[in-house]
């Protein structure tokens, strides 16, 4: 299957074709040709002036009337006795949803010996209503129980959408939540709007973060995202009102074939590059592993994180736990410092999102520039410990 | 240049350098500067199956040649010949149980070294012996079902490291040159002891250590051959390493030369990069040219020795002496081409030219090799009927 | 023990370039390579095949050329090697895929422990290992570092969370997704380069899967791309210029104004 062309309102003008990531398109006398390379990715569609391409229909499967699904849930990852802060997020983007289509916003509550102020404290940012499933069998996460209470839950109440944070938790047990009720779902989304039709408009970055897609799930329900933390902002609401209800489940569900046997609580330092307000990060022009000490200093005078670029953990100046990339940490900070860091799109993949980017880089023509709000052509040796100095100054006086 | 390799042999080059590139090259540096002994490295190219590429299947080898482990060492020499060393040394220590050993013994030792579990090495080399063979001191005397080895062997590539030693020793010394004789000595024989590691100008990944014999007894059967057949088969052995010791000094240039032209399109003086002046356009060529006569030099009498010739010792000295010439040179015209980075540890080169040095000094100085081919064409000269004068 | 790893080709993201007028990917020349975490689930397979022994296959839904990442596989040691493939997987999203690579794990029937990455890096969905598992029907565990098999009818894991390490023990047959701690991938051998060039990797389409062509690819699909932009680029970049000293202090102006945390 590959996207279809509509020769009558081809122009042969060659724009998909410089567009397509997969260099299947070529151009022929009478019209464009699309080979077997063509992954259905859709860009094409979106760059055609002219109407001509159009993606085959997504599968109709067996659906079920949408109508008979309401409401938006949010699941609420407690562990700990800590709610996560993305469910707060979540919420808050939840609340805007639901009230678009006019419906009810739900959370799901899963774990052992939960107290109702956690639940009162999920009304506080928008959810109406707070289901909890309490069980000893739950005190420690597994993707077999977890998944198994939600979809019973889920198949018993029918929301129409359910969106849960992209933590390792979520990123975990979510497909196989989505798998469990025969339904789709988008990853790592960072936008979530509703149509008219009531469509979740699920948007995520793709190929690498440097085009984003939007996705609907048309003929299934719920409608599921996973969303990245630090995406959303929370809002915690003024005398809220909502109930809490405790939900029995058979037993079936808290069977697993999966046993933890032991939890060993730490605070990864990748965690800690995921929640950081400041990263400061170096690469490879940092030149050794002792130069890193600048990276570090800095960091902890800004009271932040230090993160590195691939090449920085090959070269073994910094472990691998550091690492912010496509095949490291992906991070959101609210202030992100690159330094020695030239910049490829690994990297920029996983910091993109970061509010504001400072590049410091000796190559002007480093890719890093592109993404940078504030580009520093320097030497970082020099640099950065005058901009060190000059924090010190201001704290000082 | 094409040089008609096999499918096979293609697949040593590419597997090759994928170690050179992900696992060599990356540590390289780091390696030269702590002397540490590159286990790791050899873990890998044991897994590769390469220990084995000149050992017959019936051994636990690949079943090939001189010219496929040639080969191998070239493209492991482009990134480190101090790892090369290392890797190579085994085959030079295994070569005397190769071409010699009986049956039993190539059986027990063949397998472990062609599997890389076991390291070998190979001690000729004395205080008082080095290019001058006949200055041996070590002395094996046979004591019933056992030899009893006295004496000391110097700058062993990679001693203490390697687990299995080929090494000569004196059995009769009234029977002069052939008086010697070769044996196989274990790691761990009672009497065998290593000496400090000494510190080196280059190749400084590979471990050179004294071999120490004090009373080392081993059983009889651990001798080579027969007695008296030690020079004979140190002299065999050189044939088949030499063309690798070329080899390494063939990837060394051609890492040098890879090195120096990228940096010359780079590196920028007078507004232009420095490749478009003709005093650098020179000398590259001249780096090329020679890189790849070496090559084609090495890679010739390779496959020819291959096919078991009976008289290799004047084309294999030729190898040696023509690549470990070219070796220096390039590497030290590397460094010219790169100015002051050159000469600073930034980048690689100066590290090639220490290294390249040894390529002119070990398994036979190269003042050595041009003395053994003056002596091959006085011989065959003399043979000749004919006058061309 | 049957392992079966599942791989995706994914392109070189190491040499990818963006265009710096269109700002997106330039594919062209970019060569594909297996997954990353892929391969560290490879290694962890050949590990266990070194360790206990076993027989590693691996599978991989993709166009016809995909089965040269397959071979490349077989040179690392991997025994068998199976490719998925028919023009009506194409357009897949996760659940498509899922179906799919199920499938073939059903067909091959004896499977014990099934691997994949935590997560392709062209997609980064990190769906499809979980997915599989519930079409499957076997437990599970993500983000594992550390694989034991020595117990007989079970494997015991050790898996990394954001909030830690937790040892799971799980009843066979099972899945998991893994991470870089498994293990580097290892270099090939000659010998099983050799063999590589020379073996049959088999080719399964819907026909020798069982499977309808409707469950499959895009039509198989719940979820549907309907646009597709690029990402909006950042404000314009300010540039400082001028000395180090006087950098700094703009940069510091700057950065106090836009109130960021940590001055």
């Amino acid at each position: 299957m590959k996207a279809i062309v509509d020769k009558q309102r081809c122009t042969v003008c060659g724009v998909c074709s410089e567009a397509c990531p997969m260099g299947a398109i070529s151009l022929r006398e009478n019209g464009i040709e699309i080979s077997d390379d063509c992954s259905l990715c859709g860009i094409c569609v979106d760059t055609c002036e002219f109407g001509a391409l159009s993606l085959p229909e997504v599968g109709q499967g067996p659906s079920e009337d949408p109508s008979s699904y309401r409401g938006v849930w949010v699941y609420a990852e407690w562990r700990e006795g800590k709610v996560h802060a993305v469910s707060h997020e979540l919420l808050s983007a939840g609340r805007i949803l639901a009230d678009k289509r006019g419906v009810e916003l739900g959370a799901v509550l899963l774990g052992s010996g939960i107290d109702d102020r956690v639940a009162e404290e999920l009304i506080a940012y928008g959810a109406e209503v707070v289901y909890v499933i309490d069980h000893p069998e739950l005190a420690h996460f597994t993707d077999e129980r977890y998944s198994k209470c939600i979809v019973e839950l889920v198949g018993r109440k029918r929301p129409e959408i359910f969106l849960a944070g992209a933590t390792s938790m979520g990123r975990s047990f979510i497909p196989r939540v989505a798998a469990g009720l025969r339904t789709g779902l988008t990853a790592d989304c960072t936008e979530l709007d509703i149509a008219d039709d009531g469509h979740l408009l699920q948007t995520r970055p793709a190929f690498g973060g440097n085009v984003m897609a939007t996705i609907i799930c048309p003929n299934r329900r719920p409608q599921m995202a996973t969303v990245r933390p630090k995406v959303m902002k929370p809002v915690r609401l003024q005398g809220r009102k909502g109930r809490i209800e405790r939900v029995d489940l058979p037993a079936e569900c808290f069977k697993a074939r999966v046993e933890v046997l032991e939890v060993i609580a730490e605070q990864d330092r990748t965690a800690k590059l995921t929640e950081a307000d400041v990263i400061v990060s170096g690469g490879r022009g940092l030149r050794s592993a002792e130069n890193f000490s600048l990276i570090e200093n800095l960091a902890q005078l800004m009271n932040g994180a230090v993160g590195a670029s691939r090449g920085a953990v090959e070269e073994g100046w910094m472990a691998p736990s550091h690492q912010v990339g496509q095949t490291g940490r992906t991070v959101a900070p609210t202030l992100y410092v690159a330094v020695g860091i030239s910049g490829a799109v690994q990297h920029l993949v996983g910091m993109q999102g970061s509010e504001v980017i400072v590049a410091v880089n000796k190559d002007p023509s480093a890719p890093i520039f592109d993404v940078a709000t504030y580009g520093v052509v320097a030497d970082l040796f020099e640099f950065i410990p005058e901009f060190t100095k000059r924090i010190k100054r201001e704290r000082e006086g | 240049m094409d040089y008609f390799l096999t499918e096979e042999q293609k697949m040593i080059q590419e597997l090759t350098e994928q170690i050179a590139r992900e696992k060599i090259r990356p540590i390289r540096a780091e390696l030269d500067e702590s002397e540490e002994f590159p286990w790791e490295i050899m873990r890998t190219l044991a897994q590769a199956d390469l220990f084995g590429l000149y050992i017959p299947e019936q051994y636990g080898g690949m079943g090939g040649g001189v010219f496929d482990n040639c080969l191998a060492v070239e493209k492991l020499g482009e990134a480190c010949i101090g790892i090369a060393t290392s890797f190579a040394a085994s085959g030079l220590g295994a070569y005397p149980i190769l071409l010699f050993g009986s049956e039993e013994m190539k059986q027990k030792y063949l397998p472990q070294i062609a599997s890389g579990k076991r390291l070998a090495a190979f001690g000729l080399t004395e205080p008082g012996a080095g290019s001058d063979v006949s200055g041996i001191r070590t002395v094996a005397v046979k004591d019933g079902d056992s030899y009893v080895l006295n004496g000391s062997k110097q700058w062993i590539t990679n001693g203490g490291e390697s687990e299995i030693y080929s090494v000569l020793a004196i059995t009769d010394r009234a029977k002069g040159p052939r008086g010697a004789s070769f044996f196989v000595v274990e790691k761990g024989d009672p009497g065998f002891f290593f000496g400090k590691k000494e510190k080196k100008l280059g190749i400084r990944a590979s471990a050179t250590r004294e071999l120490i014999f004090q009373d080392c007894r081993i059983p009889a059967d651990r001798l080579i051959a027969k007695e008296g057949m030690g020079f004979i088969i140190a002299m065999k052995t050189f044939d088949k390493s030499r063309p690798g010791i070329a080899a390494l000094g063939v990837g060394l240039a051609q890492g040098a030369l890879d090195i120096a032209v990228e940096y010359a399109r780079k590196r920028v003086q007078f507004e232009k990069p420095i490749i478009s002046f003709q005093a650098i356009q020179h000398k590259l060529a001249d780096m090329a040219v020679k890189t790849e006569a070496a090559r084609a030099l090495v890679y010739s009498v390779a496959r020819y020795m291959d096919s078991e010739p009976r008289e290799v010792s004047k084309v294999a000295a030729m190898t040696k002496v023509f690549a470990g010439d070219v070796a220096m040179e390039v590497s030290t015209n590397a460094v010219q081409v790169l100015g002051g980075y050159g000469y600073m540890k930034d980048y690689p080169v100066e590290k090639m030219m220490r290294d390249a040095k040894i390529l002119q000094i070990y398994e036979g100085t190269n003042e050595i090799q041009r003395n053994i081919i003056g002596q091959e064409l006085n011989k065959e000269y003399g043979r000749l009927k004919e006058s061309f004068i | 023990m049957h392992i079966v790893v599942c791989i995706k080709q994914v392109p070189d993201t190491k040499n990818v370039r963006i265009d710096p007028d269109t700002h997106t990917l330039v594919r062209q020349g970019v060569e594909s390579i297996i997954n990353p975490f892929d391969m560290f689930a490879i290694e962890g397979a050949l590990k266990i095949k070194d360790q206990n022994g076993a027989r590693v296959t691996v599978v991989t839904m993709g166009p016809p050329q995909a089965s040269e990442a397959l071979r490349e596989t077989l040179g690392l040691g991997v025994d068998d090697a199976v490719l998925l493939s028919d023009r009506a997987f194409a357009g897949s999203d996760t659940w498509a895929t899922s179906t799919t690579l199920s499938a073939a794990i059903r067909k091959m029937g004896d499977v014990d422990l099934i691997l994949c990455g935590k997560q392709a890096v062209d997609g980064d969905t990190a769906q499809v290992g979980p997915e599989m598992a519930a079409l499957l029907d076997v437990p599970y565990a993500t983000f594992v570092k550390n694989i034991d098999t020595r117990e007989s009818g079970f494997v015991k894991v050790v898996r990394q969370t954001d909030e830690g390490t937790e040892v799971w023990r799980l009843q066979l047959p099972a899945l998991m997704t893994v991470i870089k701690e498994l293990g580097e991938p290892r270099v090939p051998s000659l010998r099983h380069k050799m063999r590589a060039k020379k073996a049959e990797v088999a080719v399964w389409g819907t026909a020798e899967l069982g499977l309808d062509p409707n469950s499959t690819g895009l039509s198989g699909s719940f979820t549907q791309v309907v646009r597709v932009f690029s990402p909006q680029r950042r404000g314009n970049r300010i540039q400082l210029e001028g000395s180090i000293e006087n950098q700094v202090e703009q940069l510091f102006q700057h950065l106090k104004k836009a109130r960021v945390p940590g001055l």
